[in-house]
């Protein structure tokens, strides 16, 4: 009885990850430290005015994201409405700012987040009493219809919208201490990746709570979750909230890191930026959301420099995780999780190989796909510019029969190649899980 | 005199204008093991819907321990002391077969909504889990996803959902269905150990099951009872032989 007791008390742990012996509490307080530090010394490495800035962005977005992922990854609520909680704490902390600055109030910069956080619980409570009556395809279109409500009152309510211009604010006349005024995006870095460490650690923990398993239970069958005694509704509703209360956590974060903003904080395309990044990420685990709010930064803001098309490629991209991999880039990583269990290395390295292989000629496929897609809309929008095209530090003639052919055949004989070396990942996976079961079997 | 377990007063359930329960009144006394038997469309599983929430009667009461449930949502009924079970297995099928019957303890011990204490910590939480594994035989399964189990696994963590609250009136639709001769003798053997001290309502269709594990057989045919004793007696009534037992053989 007692050993079995003990076993069970293991359960929780992960064991792998730590050798026998060490304490609970750095088992559980480790990563954060060591996330803490990454975040301490990332400036070091990317100190560029604009890689702080997109490290500041990556921090707001990974904040919203972890926010949103409580609806969808966690309850299974699939919300399109989910920049109204963004904005309005965004919108609510400008104000606090300009009244704080107005006023000469005693209040220090970091902490007008808690501006943002009231506020996107606030509309999180009332927005919520409506639509989480309902779940599923009712819910989706409740959450539409909210997120286009708050969108176009953000033009008639000028006063606190600020109109098409929106409402801006100086985040260094507030109270100083310390001697930081928060002019130099450093600043601004760290006081973002604090509140967002500081988020994603109580995000973290919500999950592993009873209310946090309550929601994994309503949102795989919430009528079972109703004969153990909980209401779904009740659930939802808290769920909701305290997604609304995250999300206006990130808003605010983004209102002090632009100074400004505006109706489009509120609007369905910051809504659809989020379900992407917590998509593209992963919503079925806790690190997905984040790994998309970092790529989807990146590219939002690489790829906006580099072509005009980047929405393209983004939708592109989008709907290549829902086709093929619709667990997301952690999804991804998480199915080779076994293998590492099993310490299957010989395996893995294999199946890396044959990943590279594959690779390759899928990224000549690629090139193919944007040399065609960037010449496309080049003669249909810029044909006055002249035929020619700059691309990869090539000139390429965009009325050539031979750039076109070029173009044709690195799009189908990379899909080719492809298709012949993907068999050989097919079969390195095969072997690796026949190798990482028969070694589950002799431990 | 202690009010009955559960007790139905002249139940009504319309469906448009099929008239799927026809007036059933049914007392449970506290402790007994009731079985309830009838043909296919006899209207049992509505009637446990009606009894536990998941249908509100067209007319007639449903009162839990002389207390009126009747029209009270499912988490209402649940609370006050009963627990049932599905007949198509109803389970949380993407989490662990731990995560799913952690959850079902999780209101009886009042930890209601917490989003402000840790899971993990919840030392009685565990432990009641723990026991409710063992008496299913789940104990080695419970990192497994319970979408994954066997069917005769997955209709004992049915059962073990069911019965984690700690609740009073235990109602298991079909227990037994679609198990081979030795799964459902295990079946039987855990319901018998399970019900000790509880009241136990249960359909099903194996006879063997029924004559076996019930103090008392109601038999409902066409959205009636027709007949309500202790087996012995159920076996010789000449209603039952012809409505059913008869049809059956």
């Amino acid at each position: 009885m007692s050993d079995a007791a003990s076993d069970i008390a293991k359960l929780p742990a992960r064991g792998a990850l730590y050798p026998a012996g060490v304490p609970a509490a750095v088992r559980l307080a480790g990563p954060w430290i060591a996330l803490a530090l990454l975040f301490l010394l990332l400036p070091l490495v990317f100190a560029s005015g604009s890689a702080l800035t997109m490290l500041s962005l990556m921090g707001i977005m990974i904040v919203f994201a972890l926010s949103y992922n409580m609806l969808l990854g966690e309850t299974g609520l699939l919300s399109f409405g989910h920049a109204v909680y963004y904005g309005l704490g965004g919108f609510l902390t400008v104000h606090a700012m300009n009244a704080v600055i107005r006023d000469g109030l005693p209040v220090p910069l970091p902490l007008l987040p808690l501006v943002g956080a009231a506020g996107g619980l606030l509309f999180g409570i009332i927005f919520g009493s409506v639509s989480t009556r309902r779940a599923g395809t009712a819910f989706a279109m409740i959450s539409l219809g909210l997120g286009e409500l708050v969108a176009s009152s953000s033009l008639i309510l000028r006063g606190f919208f600020g109109g098409e211009e929106g409402v801006s604010t100086n985040r260094t006349k507030l109270l100083h201490l310390f001697g930081l005024n928060f002019g130099p995006q450093i600043q601004v870095y760290y006081l973002i990746a604090a509140w967002c460490l500081v988020c994603m650690a109580a995000m973290y923990a919500l999950r592993r709570t009873p209310f946090g398993r309550m929601c994994n239970a309503v949102r795989e069958n919430a009528e079972r979750a109703q004969f153990v005694g909980y209401n779904p509704q009740v659930v939802r509703f808290i769920a909701f909230s305290l997604a609304g209360l995250f999300a206006g956590v990130a808003g605010a974060l983004a209102a002090i890191n632009f100074e400004l903003v505006n109706s489009a904080a509120v609007g369905a395309e910051q809504s659809g930026l989020v379900l992407l990044a917590a998509y593209i990420g992963g919503i079925g685990n806790f690190a997905g959301p984040v790994i998309g709010a970092i790529i989807v930064t990146w590219l939002e803001v690489m790829l906006s420099d580099v072509t005009e098309v980047w929405q393209l490629y983004f939708g592109l991209l989008f709907i290549g995780m829902v086709m093929f991999a619709p667990q997301g880039i952690a999804g991804l990583i998480m199915v080779h999780e076994p293998l590492w269990q099993a310490r299957a290395y010989g395996s893995m390295l294999w199946l890396a190989v044959t990943y590279l292989i594959a690779l390759l000629p899928a990224l000549v496929c690629l090139a193919g796909a944007i040399v065609v897609i960037e010449m496309t809309y080049h003669i249909s929008v810029k044909a006055s510019d002249g035929p020619a095209i700059s691309l990869f530090h090539l000139t390429l003639d965009t009325t050539s029969v031979k750039s076109w052919l070029a173009a044709a055949v690195l799009l189908g004989g990379g899909f080719v190649l492809f298709r012949l070396t993907w068999p050989l990942v097919g079969a390195a996976w095969h072997d690796a899980f026949v190798e990482a079961r028969g070694a589950g079997r002799a431990k | 005199m202690t009010a009955p377990a559960i007790a139905l007063a002249d139940v009504h359930k319309n469906f448009g204008a099929t008239k799927i329960i026809r007036g059933v009144s049914l007392d449970v006394p506290v402790g007994e093991r009731h079985a309830i038997i009838g043909p296919n469309g006899a209207g049992k599983s509505t009637l446990f819907n009606l009894m536990s929430g998941r249908l509100t009667p067209s007319s007639g009461t449903v009162r839990l321990d002389g207390e009126d449930i009747t029209g009270l949502p499912p988490h209402e009924i649940n609370r006050r002391g009963l627990c049932r079970s599905f007949q198509v297995t109803n389970i949380f099928p993407r989490l662990s077969v731990w995560e799913n019957v952690r959850c079902a303890v999780l209101w009886s011990l009042g930890y209601r909504y917490a989003f402000w204490r840790g899971i993990d910590s919840l030392a009685d939480a565990r432990e009641r889990t723990e026991t409710i594994l063992k008496a299913i035989d789940l104990i080695d399964r419970r990192r497994v996803q319970a979408g994954v189990l066997a069917y005769a696994e997955q209709r004992a963590l049915e059962i073990g959902i069911t019965i984690a609250g700690g609740a009073k009136i235990i109602l298991l639709d079909e227990p037994s269905a679609g198990m081979s001769a030795a799964e459902a003798a295990r079946a039987v053997a855990l319901i018998r150990k399970v019900s000790e001290g509880r009241t136990l309502i249960m359909i099903e269709h194996d006879m063997d099951v029924v004559f076996d594990l019930a103090d008392r057989i109601s038999v409902l045919v066409y959205g009636e009872i027709i007949a309500s004793d202790v087996p012995a007696k159920i076996k010789q009534d000449a209603a039952v032989q012809t409505a059913y037992l008869g049809a059956a053989a």
